[in-house]
């Protein structure tokens, strides 16, 4: 990408007025709500483009379930439902598996686990109005014994270019699973390659 | 695995009396043991060798030796809290976290449930840290 991050909002008003006038902004051009999933369609990969000057916004809906959020965060970032499909999520939180959750014993109480995997599969990435999530719907999420985000085709389309030294290599990172290792806005469902900074390396820019 | 205790008031956690519900916690389905914290200090540093090749884990690979130090998730680096509650005084106020965390990590380090004398114990050593 060429052309760097400028916020709309330190446009000059009379810039934007006349950009208004002119009808040249675009379909986003006051759309000032991330949180507003009808204006998502007009979103490239959860960025707005305002004439030249584009603004990241969220690629998946940020995680909006206080349990989920304390439970799956106590070790690991709580990654957004929209980063797999619900059916993923089912299989993940079934209760033989969470004994056995990548290595790890996650075990839940009954109510905690039938909550959590509600919140989950209620807000898969195949039912989500924004691009970046339902990308992470196609095809499969691996052909291990439970689904990854990492294994999903999105994602490994979008990492494959990424050395080993600068994720599974580097002390800082150590593995693709830690989302907010280098995108700077994951937590806030931001995952934008204008808020990747990957510790030791800096800016990654493809 | 997990107990829930609906039957211990809210009010004694917050009276400072937490220490005994969550001996309650521990041995809800047995006798109640007293704990013993030399025990458990013991039991913190004891390694369990682990098939396939896995480093041997105790409470130490995640928790550290220092109960007053955070520790790291031994898989996704993530900080863990101070387990001493003199550091980290939210730390045993909740009997269903309690259980719920004694039920997993026994099961991942030890690869079975504690028996009931063993969670007294581990709790009797935490609460002197």
């Amino acid at each position: 990408m060429g052309i760097h991050t400028q916020p709309a909002r330190l446009l000059p008003g009379s810039l934007i007025a006349a950009l208004l006038a002119l009808g040249a902004a675009g379909p986003a051009l006051g759309d000032d709500d991330d949180h507003n999933d009808e204006y998502d369609d007009y979103h490239e990969h959860g960025e707005r483009h305002v004439g030249r000057w584009v603004e990241p916004g969220e690629d998946v809906r940020p995680v909006s379930n206080a349990a989920y959020a304390e439970e799956c965060g106590a070790c690991h970032m709580a990654y957004q439902p929209g980063l797999l499909p619900g059916a993923a999520w089912q299989r993940i939180m079934a209760p033989d598996a969470l004994m056995d959750h990548y290595g790890d014993d996650a075990s839940l109480s009954d109510d905690v686990r039938r909550e959590l995997a509600g919140y989950l599969t209620t807000h898969g990435a195949e039912l989500s109005r924004k691009s970046r999530a339902r990308a992470f719907g196609v095809g499969d999420s691996g052909s291990g014994t439970l689904p990854r985000i990492t294994a999903t085709r999105y994602f490994r389309n979008e990492h494959h270019e990424i050395p080993s030294r600068m994720v599974e290599g580097n002390p800082d990172v150590g593995s693709f699973s830690n989302c907010n290792a280098c995108h700077q806005g994951a937590g806030d469902g931001v995952y934008n390659e204008h808020r990747v900074r990957i510790p030791g390396y800096g800016r990654w820019d493809d | 695995m997990n107990h829930t205790h609906p039957d211990v008031p809210i009010g004694l956690r917050s009276a400072g009396l937490h220490c005994a519900c969550l001996l309650m916690a521990a041995a809800w389905s047995t006798a109640v043991h007293a704990g013993d914290p030399a025990a458990g200090a013991r039991a913190w540093v004891r390694e369990y060798p682990q098939p396939g090749g896995v480093p041997a884990r105790s409470c130490v690979t995640c928790h550290t030796a220092d109960l007053a130090q955070p520790g790291r998730h031994a898989k996704t680096g993530k900080s863990i809290e101070p387990m001493a509650p003199s550091v980290n005084p939210e730390r045993l106020t909740d009997p269903a976290k309690v259980a719920k965390w004694l039920g997993r990590n026994c099961r991942w380090t030890l690869g079975r449930a504690c028996t009931a004398a063993e969670k007294a114990d581990f709790l009797a050593y935490i609460e002197t840290q």
